[in-house]
C-alpha cells in the first residue's frame, strides 16, 4: 500500500520535466550509445567468435527490454484506471502499449537482421525472444482493432484496460509456452551465449539502455501531449457548436 | 459445430497426402478443434444482443462474473458434444487417439471456452463484432496449441498436461477477477 503512492508521486515528478530537456537527453545519450557500440565495444569475444554483427545486441537486447517496461507500464496504468478510476489513466495506458508496439516492431526487425547474420535466414522459430515478440505483437495489434471498433466513453477506456492487463499475464505464459513448444519443433537447439558481460561491455550495454529507455519516455510525453491537445480542441469545438 | 467439424476433419483427411506421419495429423486435427471452438465461441452471446437481454443479466442481483461462468459452462458442454463425435471420428479416418490427448482436449478445452467466452463478451459490444474475436483470440490461443499439441506427441506429456493446467487456472481467475469491467461502465 506504502509503495503505489511513492511510484504516482515519482511519475508524478518525472511528468514535470520540460519536453525539450527530454528530447535534447535523448538525442545526446543516443549519439552515445551509437558511438560506444561503435567505436569502444570491443569487436570481437574470443570464445564465441561473434564478429563486428553482434554489436546489434546492444540495441536488440535494450529495445526489447524498453518494449516490455512500455507493455508493462501500460498494463500498470490500465489497472490504475480500474483500480482508483485515475481520469487519465486510460490515454496513458494506450500511449503506454503504443509504444511498446512500436519498439515491439524494431525488435522483430534487429532480431531478424541478427538472424540473418547468424544463420543466413530471416526469420529463425528458435530464437525464442522473436517468436515471443511475434505473439504479442499480434496480441497487441488486436488491442489497437478492439480499442478503434468501440466508440470512445468508459466502456472503451474499461475493455482496453482489461486486455492490456491481459497482456501481461500473456507475457510469461507465451513464454513458458515457447520454450515448451522448442522440445517438440526444435529438438536441435542453438545455444547464443553472448558475450561474457563485464568491463565495456557492460557500459555499452547499460548506456545504450539508458538511451532507449529515455528516448522511449521522450516519445511517450511527445504523444501524449498530442493526443491531450487533440482532445482539449475536441472539447472547445462542441463548446463552442 | 457438429457439422463444421465433420466438414474440417474431412477436408483434412484430403489434405493430408497418404504417408504423412500421426505427428502431423494429430497437429491437424488440433487446428481443426481451436477453428470448430471458434465458431461455437462467436455464437456464445449473439443471443444477448439480438435479444437485448444483456442489461437484464447485468442487473441481476449477483456477482457478474457468474454470467461469465454460466456462459463459459455452456460453452463448454456445446465443445464437448462437438469433440465427443469428432475424437472418434479421426481414430476412424487417422489413427487412434491415446488417453494423453483425450485428457489434453478436456484441459484445452477448459482455457479455450474460459478465454474465449470472456473475448466473446468483449467482442460483442464492438462495432465489427464476430470479426473480432478471432483476432482478439488466437495470439491467446498460442499457449494452449503448444501445451495440447506437445501432450499429443511427447513420449512424456505430463508437463504439457501441468502447463495446460496452469493456463487455465491462471486465466479463470484473470477473467473471473476483471469480466466485471467488461459488461459494466
Amino acid at each position: 500500500v506504502s509503495a503505489a503512492p511513492a511510484t504516482i508521486h515519482a511519475v508524478g515528478r518525472l511528468s514535470r520535466i520540460p519536453l525539450s530537456a527530454l528530447a535534447a537527453a535523448s538525442l545526446v545519450l543516443v549519439t552515445t550509445a551509437l558511438i560506444f557500440v561503435f567505436y569502444v565495444a570491443p569487436n570481437d569475444d574470443p570464445v564465441h567468435g561473434l564478429g563486428f554483427g553482434q554489436r546489434i545486441f546492444y540495441f536488440h537486447v535494450s529495445i526489447a527490454l524498453t518494449a516490455y517496461a512500455c507493455f508493462g507500464c501500460g498494463a500498470w496504468q490500465a489497472l490504475r484506471h480500474l483500480w482508483k478510476r485515475d481520469p487519465r489513466a486510460d490515454l496513458q495506458s494506450y500511449v503506454c502499449v503504443h509504444q511498446g508496439t512500436i519498439f515491439g516492431a524494431m525488435v522483430l526487425l534487429t532480431g531478424s537482421i541478427w538472424a540473418k547474420y547468424s544463420w543466413g535466414h530471416w526469420w529463425v522459430w528458435s530464437e525464442d525472444e522473436l517468436v515471443l515478440f511475434l505473439i504479442l505483437y499480434l496480441f497487441y495489434c488486436a488491442y489497437f482493432m478492439l480499442r478503434f471498433s468501440v466508440d470512445p466513453g468508459p466502456q472503451r477506456a474499461n475493455l482496453s484496460a482489461v486486455y492490456a492487463l491481459f497482456g501481461v499475464v500473456l507475457i510469461p505464459v507465451s513464454f513458458a509456452a515457447i520454450r515448451l513448444a522448442k522440445e517438440f519443433l526444435h529438438p536441435r537447439v542453438f545455444t547464443l551465449s553472448g558475450p561474457r558481460f563485464g568491463g565495456w561491455i557492460l557500459v555499452t550495454y547499460c548506456v545504450a539502455q539508458v538511451a532507449m529507455l529515455v528516448l522511449a519516455y521522450t516519445l511517450y510525453r511527445i504523444e501524449i501531449a498530442g493526443k491531450r491537445l487533440d482532445l482539449r480542441l475536441r472539447d472547445l469545438k462542441e463548446v463552442l457548436a | 459445430m457438429l457439422l463444421f467439424v465433420l466438414s474440417a476433419l474431412t477436408i483434412l483427411h484430403f489434405a493430408v497426402p497418404r504417408g504423412t506421419s500421426h505427428t502431423a495429423a494429430l497437429g491437424l486435427l488440433w487446428t481443426a478443434l481451436v477453428f470448430t471452438a471458434l465458431l461455437g465461441l462467436t455464437r456464445a452471446f449473439v443471443p444477448e444482443r439480438e435479444q437485448h437481454t444483456m442489461d437484464a443479466l447485468v442487473m441481476a442481483p449477483c456477482d457478474r462474473s457468474a454470467i461469465w461462468l454460466a456462459k463459459s459452462l455452456a460453452t463448454l458442454t456445446f465443445l464437448a458434444a462437438a469433440e465427443v463425435v469428432a475424437l472418434p471420428l479421426y481414430a476412424l479416418f487417422f489413427h487412434h487417439v491415446g488417453g494423453a490427448t483425450v485428457l489434453a482436449v478436456a484441459l484445452a478445452d477448459l482455457g479455450i471456452c474460459a478465454v474465449g467466452t470472456f473475448l466473446g463478451a468483449m467482442a460483442v459490444v464492438t462495432r465489427a463484432r464476430d470479426l473480432l474475436l478471432p483476432l482478439l483470440f488466437l495470439p491467446l490461443a498460442i499457449p494452449i496449441v503448444v501445451g495440447a499439441v506437445g501432450a499429443s506427441v511427447a513420449h512424456a506429456p505430463g508437463k504439457y498436461l501441468a502447463f495446460l493446467a496452469l493456463y487455465d487456472a491462471l486465466f479463470a481467475v484473470v477473467c473471473w477477477g476483471s469480466f466485471e469491467y467488461v459488461v459494466s461502465e
